[in-house]
């Protein structure tokens, strides 16, 4: 009957109790917002941006620790569940957006900027009067050859290849983990679920090695005019989410090692695929746009 | 089985009234942080205020008198960044925090310490964007729009600017994804998408376009931090990119931010105007189709932003047309809130004087807006002070004059005490004809050419300044009549009887007792109470 207190039932509706720590997030970031200021101005140390993201941490430790524990009690009800799935969903849906930014900021230098720096259009005179000899093209660093004369574009054939098919591969294994889940299926899930992160791992791995020969092989930096920025800001803020999203699938798995989840109510669990999947689909647009087109 | 719950429910943490600091630093009941948002709305507005009446009191005749102009150009810029980020919005998200929930029939919020979270980073982003004032360089002066190349060049307040942006928008974000998740989940059995509230449907499509637009904003001045700090070109020809990109960027989340601030004012007067007209609000189904176009267009107009810059002659044209359209779910609008009150027995309490006031100035607001999407008209228009006259008649007298029509609405209910009703009374008559008198002449000025954002100007636009700045003084000074109204209601404010503060008020906040439990609806409303309150 201790159970029944707690079931998932519509008349009865759950209300957390509070929690100290929102309020240790919000000082969190504003610790680490601080410290990236007093950083860029050079206020102290590199030492002063520390202790942000060391408070950020100790802060998901805690709330998410909160979380699961209230929820392997089973306190939260089917409404409760589905509000979480709901903030994940829209949660995603701003990563997309801010991805968005990124992409605009590409077709529009691509389709636009560079042209009309070249002469297209009504833009001629641009052209004429301030860089009479460039000739617009992609990949470029501009007019002014900003971040040095001659750099080398990254190949879609290399790397970036071997990266599609192992983060396309690590979304079927996250599925078929699913699936595993779903059936009760323990030992398959625990398996396709290690590899899922695993993949996820590799990929980044793999990126820090293309990262390296971009800097000292293909003199491609950041710095690299606008080619170089849409490149690592768009991998790099890519890249940033691949590696949330490989722990949160590793703290995923360490959950299931310990007997968490149920066939029928596992939103961590869900949630971490869904971010998975954005993952996959942002890399999908990155690998058309970016490296190969 | 219904024994059992009620029985767990008494015993939980949640069923008493937390005291003290933990009340409200702990805080996860959606009145608690609807009230600091508020309180913390009033105080930027009077922060932002102060900013705008040094701003006026220098251009209370020619010449530099009270400040030098690289302090004018903060003072413009903080102005502005405080007024939406910290007076504004927030507002609108106190309002949604008390509100939604009682007039969907839910018992809180559906992510209560997301919501918490929401909150306190606030506080904490305006502390590092006002701390900018003490910093080598001032304040940020570049203008609220953060255009580069200028706002590339800020001191050591650049940082300050983008991480505080940063923080205001990830506020917005995770406020606007509970709203939304509230909305979506949480209604009461009965309470279908049609039935409910037109502030509550509003503030639904508010949410969608903060979640839309505000991670567009992040990318934004991201762009930004790294140009400055780690050698990108996204604005910067040389590198291939391009200054008018920004632009491009930027407006794409600011035309969408601008109905934000807009669309959850359209609900409140939706529900004012019936209430006092005492009749159903005409077109209910029509005002929320007209709500949805609004924010379509949002995302299709931002260009007009950026006439000037010199864009091809097709995104000229397709800009202009695409904004045009938007007079048509507006004036849906207008219309429906005229013929609410045609043959309406209407009455004249401070709530409903203050959405007349929006009806007339809004609209005036709405046709400088139209002049102004006139490529040809707006390349003379563009940076004078027609434009400032323009978005503070939509702004002010828009978003601001429905938020102080929804405080003296649902103030009853928030303490269960009426206000001074006099005072009040004053308090808008003081607001709208001093608001008319500081921003009427500002349209003069603009077609006279004045542009804005300059600390001294030319003697031939010397009148019209001092009586703006005159208006500008008595319209922020009356401001202060706001709080005290509040302040003795909460107070000493007679006790309201029954449900009912107003007795043509329809809606689920109305069948809940004055003030409003702590927790209400911990059991859902019944079909009768939705009923009543959807008529339409």
């Amino acid at each position: 009957m201790a159970s029944n207190a707690h079931a998932p039932d519509s008349q009865h509706y759950y209300v957390p109790h509070g929690s100290p720590w929102p309020i240790v997030a919000a000082i969190a970031l504003f610790t680490l917002m601080w410290g990236a200021v007093a950083y860029l101005d050079n206020w102290g140390g590199a030492w002063v941006f520390l202790p942000g993201p060391l408070l950020l941490l100790f802060m998901f430790g805690g709330w998410f620790h909160t979380v699961i524990g209230e929820n392997q009690l089973g306190i939260y009800n089917t409404q409760v569940d589905r509000s979480f799935r709901m903030g994940m969903l829209w949660f995603i849906f701003s990563e997309v957006m801010f991805f968005g930014a990124f992409f605009g900021a590409l077709f529009y230098a691509r389709v636009l900027a560079v042209p009309w720096l070249g002469g297209a259009g009504a833009r001629g005179l641009t052209n004429l009067i301030l860089w009479p000899k460039y000739e617009a093209a992609w990949p470029t660093n501009g007019p002014g050859h900003v971040g040095g004369d001659s750099f080398q574009a990254m190949s879609a054939y290399g790397i970036a290849a071997i990266n599609t098919l192992i983060l396309l591969t690590s979304g079927l294994t996250v599925t078929i983990a699913h699936h595993a889940l779903r059936a009760g299926n323990r030992g398959r899930l625990k398996l396709f679920l290690a590899l899922t992160f695993v993949l996820g791992f590799c990929f980044v791995a793999l990126q820090g090695h293309e990262y390296y020969d971009a800097y000292t092989k293909l003199n491609l930096r950041l710095t690299t005019g606008i080619y170089g920025s849409t490149f690592f800001m768009l991998t790099g803020f890519h890249g940033l989410h691949v590696t949330i999203g490989a722990i949160m699938l590793l703290v995923v798995w360490l959950r299931v090692l310990r007997g968490h989840f149920t066939p029928r109510q596992h939103f961590a669990f869900e949630a971490v695929s869904w971010y998975w999947h954005f993952v996959d689909v942002v890399w999908l647009g990155l690998f058309v746009f970016v490296y190969w087109l | 089985m219904a024994e059992t719950t009620h029985a767990h429910a008494e015993h939980d943490d949640h069923d008493h009234k937390p005291h003290g600091w933990r009340r409200w630093v702990f805080a996860t009941n959606h009145k608690d942080i609807g009230t600091m948002y508020l309180v913390f709305s009033c105080i930027m507005f009077f922060t932002g205020g102060l900013f705008a009446m040094t701003i006026r009191a220098e251009l209370f005749k020619p010449g530099l008198q009270i400040v030098d102009a690289g302090v004018f150009n903060s003072l413009t810029t903080m102005h502005g960044l405080v007024m939406i980020f910290g007076a504004i919005m927030p507002a609108w998200v106190g309002l949604a925090n008390w509100m939604i929930p009682i007039q969907i029939g839910a018992p809180d919020m559906a992510l209560p310490r997301l919501n918490n979270l929401s909150f306190w980073i606030l506080p904490f982003a305006f502390v590092l964007l006002l701390s900018s004032w003490l910093v080598p360089g001032s304040a940020p002066a570049g203008g609220w729009t953060m255009y580069p190349p200028l706002t590339l060049q800020l001191g050591a307040s650049f940082p300050m600017l983008i991480f505080a942006i940063h923080m205001m928008g990830i506020s917005s974000i995770l406020g606007a994804i509970n709203v939304v998740v509230t909305i979506m989940n949480l209604r009461a059995p009965g309470m279908t998408l049609m039935r409910m509230p037109l502030f509550v449907w509003t503030w639904l499509i508010t949410a969608f376009l903060l979640i839309a637009v505000m991670p567009v904003l992040a990318g934004a001045v991201t762009m930004m931090l790294t140009d400055h700090f780690f050698g990108t070109s996204f604005f910067n020809a040389a590198g291939g990119g391009d200054p008018v990109m920004f632009q491009h960027i930027f407006w794409f989340f600011g035309h969408p931010e601008v109905y934000i601030m807009i669309l959850p004012g359209f609900g409140v007067i939706s529900e004012i105007i019936p209430a006092f007209s005492r009749k159903p609000l005409f077109g209910y189904e029509a005002m929320v189709y007209a709500t949805a176009s609004i924010a379509f267009l949002s995302f299709i107009v931002w260009a007009h932003h950026m006439f000037t810059v010199g864009l091809p002659l097709s995104a000229l044209l397709f800009f202009m047309f695409a904004t045009m359209l938007i007079a048509v779910p507006t004036g849906v609008k207008v219309f429906n809130w005229t013929a609410t009150m045609w043959r309406g027995s209407l009455s004249f309490e401070p709530p409903m004087l203050f959405s007349l006031a929006f009806l007339f100035l809004f609209t005036i607001g709405g046709f400088s807006g139209l002049m102004l999407a006139l490529v040809p008209a707006d390349f003379q228009y563009q940076d004078t002070y027609f434009v400032v006259a323009h978005f503070h008649y939509v702004l002010v007298s828009g978003s601001a004059f429905a938020i102080m029509a929804a405080v003296y609405y649902w103030l009853p209910k928030w303490v269960g005490r009426m206000y001074d009703m006099r005072l009040a009374t004053w308090h808008f008559w003081l607001s709208a004809i001093f608001f008319n008198v500081l921003f009427f002449p500002q349209h003069f000025l603009g077609l006279a050419g004045m542009p804005r954002r300059i600390p001294d100007y030319a003697v031939q636009f010397a009148d019209w300044n001092m009586v703006s700045s005159i208006g500008g003084f008595v319209f922020g000074l009356s401001q202060l009549l706001f709080p005290y109204i509040i302040w003795k209601c909460v107070r000493s404010g007679k006790r309201v009887e029954g449900t009912r503060a107003w007795e043509g008020a329809r809606g689920l906040e109305w069948e809940l007792p004055s003030p409003a439990p702590y927790h209400s609806w911990t059991t859902p409303p019944t079909e009768a109470m939705i009923a009543r309150g959807a008529e339409h």
